[in-house]
């Protein structure tokens, strides 16, 4: 930077341009490497094992033998039926819930503010949502409690299943609890890029109502812009563990839990069988992803033809109302089970029908501090570095965006979706077992690796509009003041950008602290997070223990939510005051 | 649908009826008190330099205006009260000066979606399509995208959506500003001669004199 033979101006800068450019250049392969090279390792790693060659516990023929096994044992047929119902029905309902609620809300005035309105149901995990759901819905939860016994006549917790459930109602309901609100916040930045409002006026002057409208001028013209998260919906769906594990069916559960069953089993014969669930999970979500494609041009043939009908009936915009009414109720739920759980993690004795504790405690937690201190550290250290690593890597790929001026295209957004879109299980045990092979296995990096994976993508894709935003005039006249590249990175770009870096960074953040399938893989069982600890724990513990661990995991990513928003607002707040 | 009247019959048409109308941003009032008449077919034209208020008056009578503005005072059309009602149910038909053309949707599926849905059927929707295509001297040209067509063309498929939704009055904020001088004054006689035959009565505002000497009625300056 402080070359001493490059004057400050005019083709020195720019041969500092080029010179730095040249490094930077090699920010986006890196990037990709990080996620992609895993990826496709730990695919073949796993498909490998399906067809019975892992070497190192004594497979070395090939054969369809791992197949034959998993086909042969009890409650496949239904494992994999539960798996296809649950992850279709938890994707149509969310994209169906996001879409009406957006077609109500648009243009009101508090939807301005949706992103934070949201932001404390996204930050929070999966598990600790599901954790959370299950004490809400349980025979003994808060619904049994509130019609209890004045309603139902029920003195214990009646024997009925609803955790559990073979059909998996309540792993749908958390699914769509958890997957709506991130649909809705994609379509809300999707709607940047159409002129919405001035659409909606032509259609409106032409005689539709604002629902209607929306749905048939606004929705056909932002499709193509969350139709990959609507895919990663569905690829989460079909693949989910951690909410499977403690909201889904047991005996026989989802394929995704039955490969992860396996995989941890004692037997390490049974590796085999696991990596054909593994795979053939794998072929279930490309599956349901072509199905989702056709059903996209279904659906637009027949939106074309309810399109040029003319209808202005508001049909439509009676479905739009409830799936409204709907999404908040369930919002409204999510809250609940977070509140539930958190009052919990304070019961002293909560018996049966009672709506709330007898007494509250800090006891649970005085209890629980000393066994608390090692997954919380870990948890933070684990998330702080993933951020950390990703957050350098994606200001090196846009900082090459915006010095070559070449933007990454359409293919690098596919690129970049990639490991939201396959099945975690098909994979980390492929992974793990390259991490086996080289002792990397349950060290403190390779967690951070796993957990860059889905960091990185989250932290890009929220961080590259912002990025691309920023008004390039600020640039150039700072390099005509004679800033070099750097210099305008540190004390321009990124000055100006920290509101969104902040919150790209909580993201990340948060992202990481859900980890659940990453962390136990590549961790070997050996590196315990929050969130592992959550999962096991909520197989059978006094719930007042998971109280404590699922009110701890979803704090912790609204801290980082919460200083994220308040960082910035305190600086320019200061920043006033020294002017008035 | 949820029409307040059935549409009166030619005899009983008053055309667009303004009283008192009122429009202020915060403490600056934009238009005192307008009262205004325009009867069927007759053209009216408001000129005024950006920032006069002209497009909110426009948006005011259409009912989409922006809460940032206040406004007040009475719209009525062919004798009947809209003031209270939705954009949806007032039936204005209006022009920008961008067209707006939906670019997910065909040029026939853009004059279909301003179809009333009482068209039933699909030959008998197809063929007003066409008719309109026809008038607009575009026939054929019904599969199109709408990015293919030239500025000209684009906005006479816009004029021909909005009178296909057989509005019963026609608001121009500056449609005529971004074509060049040649497609202006085509597109200016397309306007009125279509607009004048169906009986329509025309607010159009503009800063530019020449639209104002084409539209060839009586003209209004704001002064705010």
């Amino acid at each position: 930077m402080d070359d001493p033979h490059h004057g400050r101006v005019g083709a020195a800068v720019h041969e500092v341009t080029r010179a730095r450019g040249g490094v930077l250049r090699l920010a986006p392969a890196l990037t990709v490497a990080v996620f992609l090279l895993p990826i496709g390792a730990g695919l073949i790693g796993t498909a490998l094992p399906a067809f019975g060659y892992l070497p190192a516990i004594g497979g070395r023929a090939f054969g369809i033998a791992p197949w034959r096994e998993l086909f042969a044992s009890p409650g496949i047929a239904t494992a994999v039926r539960t798996t296809v119902v649950t992850g279709i029905a938890a994707t149509l309902v969310s994209v169906a819930l996001a879409l009406g609620f957006c077609a109500v809300a648009h243009g009101r005035r508090w939807t301005r503010r949706i992103g934070g309105m949201l932001a404390p149901i996204l930050a929070t995990p999966h598990a600790a949502v599901a954790i959370g759901f299950a004490f809400v819905v349980a025979p003994s939860g808060w619904i049994a409690r509130a019609l209890s016994p004045w309603l139902t006549g029920w003195a214990l917790p009646p024997d009925i299943a609803t955790v559990g459930h073979a059909s998996g109602w309540p792993l749908v309901l958390c699914l769509v609890a958890k997957e709506t609100p991130y649909l809705i916040l994609m379509i809300a930045g999707a709607l940047h890029q159409v002129p919405a409002a001035r659409h909606l006026g032509i259609a409106r002057m032409l005689g539709y109502g604002v629902t209607e409208a929306w749905l048939k001028v606004i929705l056909p013209q932002i499709y193509p812009q969350i139709r990959l998260p609507i895919l990663a919906v569905l690829a989460f769906s079909l693949s989910v563990v951690d909410v499977a594990l403690i909201l889904g069916p047991s005996n026989p559960p989802t394929l995704a839990v039955l490969a992860v069953r396996w995989f941890g089993d004692a037997d390490i014969a049974n590796y085999f069988p696991g990596a054909a669930a593994a795979c053939l999970l794998f072929a279930i979500v490309v599956g349901a992803m072509m199905a989702w494609v056709a059903l996209e041009h279904a659906g637009e043939a027949v939106g074309r033809r309810w399109i040029a009908r003319g209808t202005r009936s508001g049909a439509a915009s009676i479905g739009a109302r409830a799936a409204f009414a709907m999404t908040i109720a369930l919002c409204a739920g999510s809250a609940l089970a977070i509140v539930g759980m958190s009052i919990w993690s304070f019961a002293a004795q909560w018996r049966f029908p009672d709506a709330l504790p007898g007494s509250l405690t800090l006891g649970n937690w005085s209890r629980l501090w000393a066994s608390l201190a090692v997954p919380v550290a870990t948890t933070l250290a684990l998330a702080l570095a993933a951020t950390l690593i990703a957050l350098l890597l994606v200001v090196c790929c846009l900082e090459n965006e915006s010095r070559t001026h070449r933007r990454a295209g359409d293919r690098a957004l596919w690129i970049l979706y990639v490991p939201l879109l396959v099945p975690q299980i098909a994979f980390l045990f492929g992974a793990q077992v390259l991490l086996v092979s080289t002792g990397l296995d349950g060290t403190f990096g390779a967690v951070v690796w796993a957990h860059l994976i889905f960091v990185l993508p989250y932290l890009f894709l929220s961080l590259a509009d912002p990025w691309r935003a920023l008004d390039p005039r600020y640039a150039r006249s700072a390099t005509s003041l004679g800033a070099t590249p750097l210099e305008l990175l540190l004390r321009i770009k990124l000055p100006l950008l920290m509101g969104p870096v902040l919150i790209a960074c909580a993201v990340a953040f948060a992202v990481s602290v859900g980890q659940y399938l990453p962390t136990l893989f590549a961790g070997s069982g050996r590196v315990a997070t929050l969130t592992t600890d959550a999962v096991t724990l909520s197989a059978g513990a006094d719930r007042r223990v998971i109280g404590v661990y699922a009110l701890l995991q979803a704090a912790l990513p609204c801290c980082a939510y919460l200083l994220a928003v308040a960082l910035p607002a305190w600086r320019m707040a200061h920043r006033r005051a020294r002017w008035t | 649908m949820r029409r307040t009247s059935v549409p009166p019959g030619p005899e009983a048409r008053a055309g667009l009826t303004l009283r008192g109308v009122r429009i202020a941003i915060r403490a600056h009032v934009l238009i005192p008190a307008l009262d205004l008449d325009i009867g069927p077919g007759e053209c009216v034209t408001i000129m005024g330099r950006s920032g006069a208020g002209k497009s909110t008056l426009l948006a005011y009578i259409a009912g989409t205006m922006e809460p940032a503005f206040s406004a007040a005072g009475q719209v009525a059309i062919d004798g009947v009260d809209v003031t209270g009602l939705a954009p949806e149910q007032r039936r204005i038909g209006i022009l920008f000066q961008d067209d707006l053309l939906f670019p997910h949707l065909s040029v026939g599926e853009n004059l279909a979606f301003g179809l009333p849905a009482s068209l039933r059927g699909i030959p008998a929707r197809r063929e007003a399509v066409e008719r309109a295509l026809a008038e607009a001297e575009l026939a054929g040209f019904a599969r199109r995208d709408p990015a293919t067509l030239s500025g000209g063309q684009r906005a006479r498929v816009a004029l021909m959506r909005t009178l296909l939704a057989a509005p019963r009055a026609l608001l121009l904020d500056e449609p005529f500003n971004k074509l060049d001088a040649q497609l202006r004054h085509d597109f200016r006689r397309f306007v009125f001669d279509h607009a004048t035959e169906r009986g329509l009565p025309i607010l159009l505002v503009t800063h530019d004199v020449a639209d104002a000497t084409a539209a060839g009625g009586r003209t209004m300056t704001l002064e705010a």
